[in-house]
Order: C-alpha cells, then structure tokens, then sequence
C-alpha cells in the first residue's frame, strides 16, 4: 500500500513534465523565463489544444526555437505573438483577443449570469406580491378529511 | 378546484426551454457533420495570409539539385511554392497531381523540403519523379512558421507581385487543380 502510495504521487509530479528540452533552453535565465511565458500563450497549431511548452510536436519545438530566436534577437514579447498571429491568426492564442468576433465568448458568461439574477429576482417577487389564495370552504372539507383519514388505501 | 390547476400561459415557456435548447443545439451539430461530409473541415484553419506578400527567404538547394530558393527570384511569375518532405504520406498521394501539373508547363511548381534529410529528400525525389523547379531546403521550419504552414502538404499559389493568391491545406487533387487552381493562374497571368 505504501509503495503504491509512493507510486501515485511520483506519478502526479510526473504530470508537469516539460516538453522543453534542455538543448533549447537560453542561457539567460531572464530571457529563459520570457520564453517560456510567450510559449505558454502560444497554441501548438498541430495538437489545437496544447500550448507549444508543453508539446511534444515537432511543429511546437521548432515555434519554441523561434521565439527564443527572436527574443536573442530582441523583440518584445508583444512582437513575438504578433508575429505569430500575423502567421496563424488568433487561432493560435489560446487567450482570444477581446474584440468584437469574441465578445461573445467574453461578456457570455457574465450575460448568463446577469439573466439569472433577473429571473431569480423578479420570482421572488412575483412570490412576494401574490400570496397563495386561502383555501376554499370545499378544499378546508376535504383537507380536514384527508387529516383524519387513518386506513391508508381508502380512496373514499 | 379546476381554477386553481390550470397553469396559466404564460408560465408553460420555461418547460419547454430545453426542448428548444436541445434542438438548437442539434441543428449546430448536424451541419458541423455534414460540412465534414462535405469536405470542408471545420478545423482548417483559414490562412491570414491571403492576399498579403509571401514571407521573404532564401533556402539552401538541395545538394547538386539546382539553385537556392529565393523569394526575390520568384517575383515576375506566378508560381506554386509545394511545403512537402519525405516523411509525409500524403505528400506521395498528392505527388502524382504535381507531376501532371509539371508537365503540362501551366505553371513552374518549388519545393520546400520541410523537416527533411535533403538526402532522404532527393532520394524520394529519385524514386517518384520531380515536379519542381527548385527546391529549398528548411530543416527547422523558418520558412514553414512564417507561411502558417500546419502540416504537410501545403501549397501557396503566388502572383507576379509575390502575393499570396490560393492556399490549399492538404494534398491538391486533379479536381482541386482543374477547377480551383488552374484558372487563377490563367486569370493571374492576364
């Protein structure tokens, strides 16, 4: 049991294993760090829903090598995923651009949620506004008789 | 009593909210399914690079085979620039296509050799003909990156002025070049 237990959580830090191999990495550990941010926002085009640091595609090593090229280069972080984009669209962020095509996908949730809040509160008030009618003299009858009733089954 | 039960109009909406969710939801479905039945995958990603100037490069031959690949060179025709490599299975599908396309002399097709060992390259070359003029090599995909290039085979259709006109994403068919590609060349070199 405690050796499984050993296994499983080797196995859970075994989950954040890095796609990055050593032999790409800058030297810099400054400009190291901002390639790795840049990698992070940057869509793997091949695997759709993978960043480019964590995957194994030949595809998102060479991106990876690119933007560490440019950042040796000298470009910002925002000329790098500009350049991406210029390349692939926004497709290939994984955070959409706040714009009009994706202000739905923004404002959606928040929408949905004001809606509920809408729904939720003018029920209350509906409740607020109409109590429930008093019971008529025919159901007070039946009520009671319903109450009193002990053999169960009996359908009257 | 009867008064009581009935659910007054408009509150039965609400029920019947799922029905409508469920069929809208349906309806997106279906014609995602039928696009991919119809060929046009929803998951290609449309090229930002249309109508817009090629990216610029220069790509080392491949060994004994001609001259680099530049793109300054390419300016004054229209040309068909084909993102291939030996590694690719439906890059031999599509070669065929190419090789017809070569020999009818329409239009002068490069290569880029993406990935590739250029010795692995020319040997396939060797072995099932070759349709290019030239053939640049780019081993760490620059030049791929920088025409959006996802996965082989790509093609670009590019005008005199060097802008980008067509892109096919995947292997080009006989019908792809006789209806799609062929006649924008003919338009382009007007």
């Amino acid at each position: 049991m405690k050796r499984f237990l050993v296994l499983l959580s080797v196995l859970c830090i075994a989950g954040g294993a890095l796609a990055v191999e050593p032999k790409e990495m800058l030297k810099d550990p400054a400009q190291e760090a901002r390639a790795r941010e840049v990698s992070k926002q940057l869509r793997c085009v091949q695997c759709q829903n993978e960043t480019i640091d964590e995957s194994n595609a030949e595809i998102a090593r060479d991106m990876r090598v690119l933007v560490r090229d440019r950042i040796t280069a000298g470009d910002s972080n925002v000329q790098i995923i500009d350049y991406m984009v210029g390349r692939y669209g926004d497709y290939v962020l994984l955070k959409p651009r706040f714009m009009a095509s994706t202000l739905i996908l923004w404002l959606g949730p928040l929408l949905l949620l004001i809606l509920g809040g809408v729904v939720v509160v003018s029920r209350l008030r509906r409740g607020d506004a109409q109590p429930l009618a008093p019971l008529s003299p025919e159901e007070e009858i039946a009520l009671t008789q319903m109450t009193n009733e002990t053999t169960p089954g009996d359908t009257k | 009593m009867s008064e009581s039960t009935a659910t007054p109009r408009a509150k039965r909406w609400p029920y019947i909210l799922p029905l409508v969710v469920i069929l809208a939801l349906g309806g997106v479905f279906g014609k995602r399914l039928l696009d991919v039945e119809r060929g046009r995958d929803p998951n290609l990603i449309p090229t930002v690079l249309l109508n817009t100037p090629m990216p610029s490069f220069d790509l080392p031959p491949l060994p004994a085979r001609g001259d680099a690949l530049r793109s300054e060179d390419l300016k004054g025709t229209v040309s068909l620039i084909n993102v291939w490599g030996s590694w690719c299975v439906a890059c031999l599908s599509e070669h065929p296509v190419l090789l017809e396309i070569a020999k009818s002399g329409e239009v002068q097709i490069h290569g880029i050799a993406w990935r590739d060992d250029p010795a692995r390259s020319l040997e396939w070359l060797a072995q099932h003909g070759d349709p290019y003029s030239k053939v640049g090599q780019d081993p760490h995909s620059k030049t791929a990156i920088a025409f959006g290039v996802v996965a082989a085979p790509e093609t670009f259709l590019v005008d005199k002025q060097g802008v980008i006109r067509y892109k096919q994403t995947g292997p080009i068919t006989a019908d792809d070049w006789r209806n799609k590609i062929k006649p924008l060349i003919a338009q382009l070199n007007q």
